[in-house]
């Protein structure tokens, strides 16, 4: 059997490659992919960890996760469309009005 | 009534408003008038109000396996965001007239958002302060953008949909690790688990990671960055709403989390809560300094204020929770009553943007001029003032529980504060007119308005001449979150096993 250090290892490696990801890539498409694969990252801690407890709330919590995720980004999806709409660009960098 | 449909009342009754407004709108006509659905949006805020004040009288429910509880605290947070949110509708009945086509939507959002802001205070299991979290803070993504021909607002709703989702898969990673350390991701629960647990380290950094998904809710620093570009960006109105009941739902979810599930902890998280409020103190006053744009001045000042807030959570429990409680109320008038001015100066294109913009308004809008002064004071903590009463007994909390150090950046931070409330002050009342054209004399502010700037206004001062009343409210709901924090409802200890 794997033993649960390797899931949460695994967890932690797919969360720290979100956070960076988020924080190095241009496009915003890219940067909202990164934060669904944070929250993926997450859903695997609990699994992992619901295994380990015998507790079915880390699973509850995984279907919860994954249904605002789907509301997030539906949300998400349309503010990117107006994004594209006043501006023709995804490239965060042009995304800049807001400055001193 | 079954016990479930009276502890959410409030909640159900907004829900149901809201849905209800949702369903009208497509049904009105292209171009007819949606004040109705607005007026319709502030009743129900007003019976959802009421409904918390008569939960007031059943002590403290539980409800739902014991996810939800109702008690004096979750009420105080119930009714400020009931209050905060009548005056965010009442200033902004008249605010997408003629402009927006669908603006029935955005008295829905504001209740759904309200909503959410209602579940995280009374919630005692995070899946629920979660699904809360989630409701109110896709609800403001929206509101932020609201505007969605300007480049400005998408840019704001994008910008705050990044960082605000960024933040909630770090609060997400600590309740996982929480359930890790503890198995169970209850309030109650995991301060029980604590003294048993195997992992403290996975407890800490879980810890750790809830305290930075919260600090990105409440804008402090270091993890203030979207605050200014989204309060710049997003409309007056609803500037005036996100600075201050998604905050207060989140500080009270930070003070629930840290006095009911990490009590055993408080040395190391008083720590990290010390540099983060001196940090915010420190960012919000010094970046306030360098703005001219008076919404970006104001969401600095926010940070200041996240900053100030954060002083209680160092001091005793008692206490701490009590003027932080406080502090919420104290904010919410002054903030959303100066932010409602904003609303009537400018109008929905904002034509008054800058502090040169706002330059002689004292002679061509007296009473507008007059009300900002009001709370501009508060802000800054004139005597017989909500914010003076608020940062007294925070910063006196903090004196008694011995962080001396930490009062002292506090009263220096107002010192600094004083400079650009002050700086706009001076514009409104002593610059001549005749340099500006932005804001015209002739344009009246309308009822509803009218009724939200008394509103605020009635309530910053009543704050600061008779505070007792709110204060011995704050104290109830101190004493309901930190006495028993390790007594689970009888009926749900095992639901969920």
């Amino acid at each position: 059997m794997v033993p649960i250090s390797w899931y949460l290892v695994l967890a932690a490696v797919l969360f720290s490659i979100g956070v960076a990801s988020f924080l190095i890539k241009r496009n915003i498409i890219t940067i909202f992919m990164s934060i669904e694969l944070m929250l993926n990252a997450v859903n695997l801690t609990f699994v992992a960890f619901a295994h380990m407890w015998h507790q079915i709330t880390g699973q509850i919590f995984v279907f919860f996760v994954m249904v605002v995720a789907a509301a997030e980004a539906a949300v998400g999806l349309a503010i990117i469309i107006a994004i594209f709409r006043t501006r023709q660009t995804l490239n965060v960098d042009q995304v800049n009005l807001l400055k001193n | 009534m079954s016990p479930n449909v009276l502890a959410l009342l409030p909640e159900i009754i907004l829900t149901l408003t809201g849905v209800l407004i949702m369903l009208a709108e497509p049904l009105l006509s292209a171009g007819s008038s949606r004040k109705p659905l607005g007026w319709l949006a502030i009743l129900g805020t007003v019976a959802a109000g009421l409904a918390s004040w008569y939960q007031l009288g059943f002590g403290t429910l539980h409800a739902y396996f014991g996810t939800i509880q109702v008690d004096t605290f979750s009420v105080f947070f119930h009714l400020l965001i009931s209050a905060i949110v009548l005056v965010t509708l009442l200033s902004s009945v008249d605010y997408f007239e003629g402009h927006a086509t669908h603006a029935g939507e955005y008295f829905a959002l504001v209740l759904f958002g309200a909503v959410g802001m209602m579940l995280m205070t009374c919630s005692v299991e995070l899946l629920m302060v979660f699904v809360g979290l989630e409701i109110s803070s896709i609800s403001t993504y929206i509101m932020a953008g609201f505007r969605k021909g300007q480049a400005s607002a998408t840019e704001a709703s994008i910008k705050y949909f990044l960082l605000g989702s960024f933040a909630t898969a770090f609060f997400l990673y600590g309740i996982a690790l929480a359930f890790g350390a503890t198995g169970s991701t209850r309030i109650d629960s995991i301060s029980m688990g604590l003294a048993t647990t195997a992992t403290p380290t996975l407890a800490i950094l879980a810890l750790a990671l809830i305290i930075i998904g919260i600090g990105f809710k409440v804008s402090a620093a270091p993890f203030h960055v979207w605050t200014p570009d989204v309060y710049q960006g997003a409309p007056a109105p609803v500037v005036g709403l996100m600075s201050t009941a998604p905050k207060a739902a989140a500080f009270a979810v930070l003070l629930r989390i840290l006095f009911s599930g990490f009590p055993s902890y408080e040395p190391r998280w008083a720590g990290l809560i010390w540099i983060i409020a001196a940090l915010s103190m420190f960012v919000g006053n010094l970046g306030a300094l360098m703005q001219r744009d008076v919404k970006r001045m104001l969401a600095y000042s926010s940070i200041a204020h996240a900053g100030y807030l954060l002083v209680a959570y160092t001091a005793f429990p008692a206490d701490g929770i009590a003027s932080a409680c406080f502090y919420t109320a104290a904010y919410a008038a002054m903030n959303v009553g100066a932010f409602t001015v904003i609303t009537q100066i400018g109008g929905y294109n904002e034509r008054a943007r800058t502090i040169d913009d706002y330059a002689g308004l004292a002679l061509k809008r007296p009473v507008l001029a007059a009300a900002l002064g009001l709370f501009l004071l508060s802000l800054i903590g004139i005597p017989f003032t909500g914010g003076f009463f608020g940062k007294f007994y925070v910063f006196s909390a903090a004196l008694h529980s011995g962080r001396v150090w930490l009062a002292v950046i506090g009263l220096l931070n107002s010192g600094i504060a004083c400079f650009y409330y002050l700086r706009l002050l001076a514009a409104i009342y002593t610059r001549p007119t005749t340099e500006n054209d932005r804001i015209s004399a002739a344009a009246r502010v309308s009822i509803p308005a009218a009724a939200a700037l008394a509103i605020t206004a009635a309530a910053t001062l009543w704050l600061g001449i008779a505070p007792n009343g709110v204060l011995g409210l704050a104290q109830q709901s101190a004493d309901s979150v930190h006495t028993n924090p390790a007594q689970p409802a009888q009926d749900t200890t095992n639901a969920s096993r």
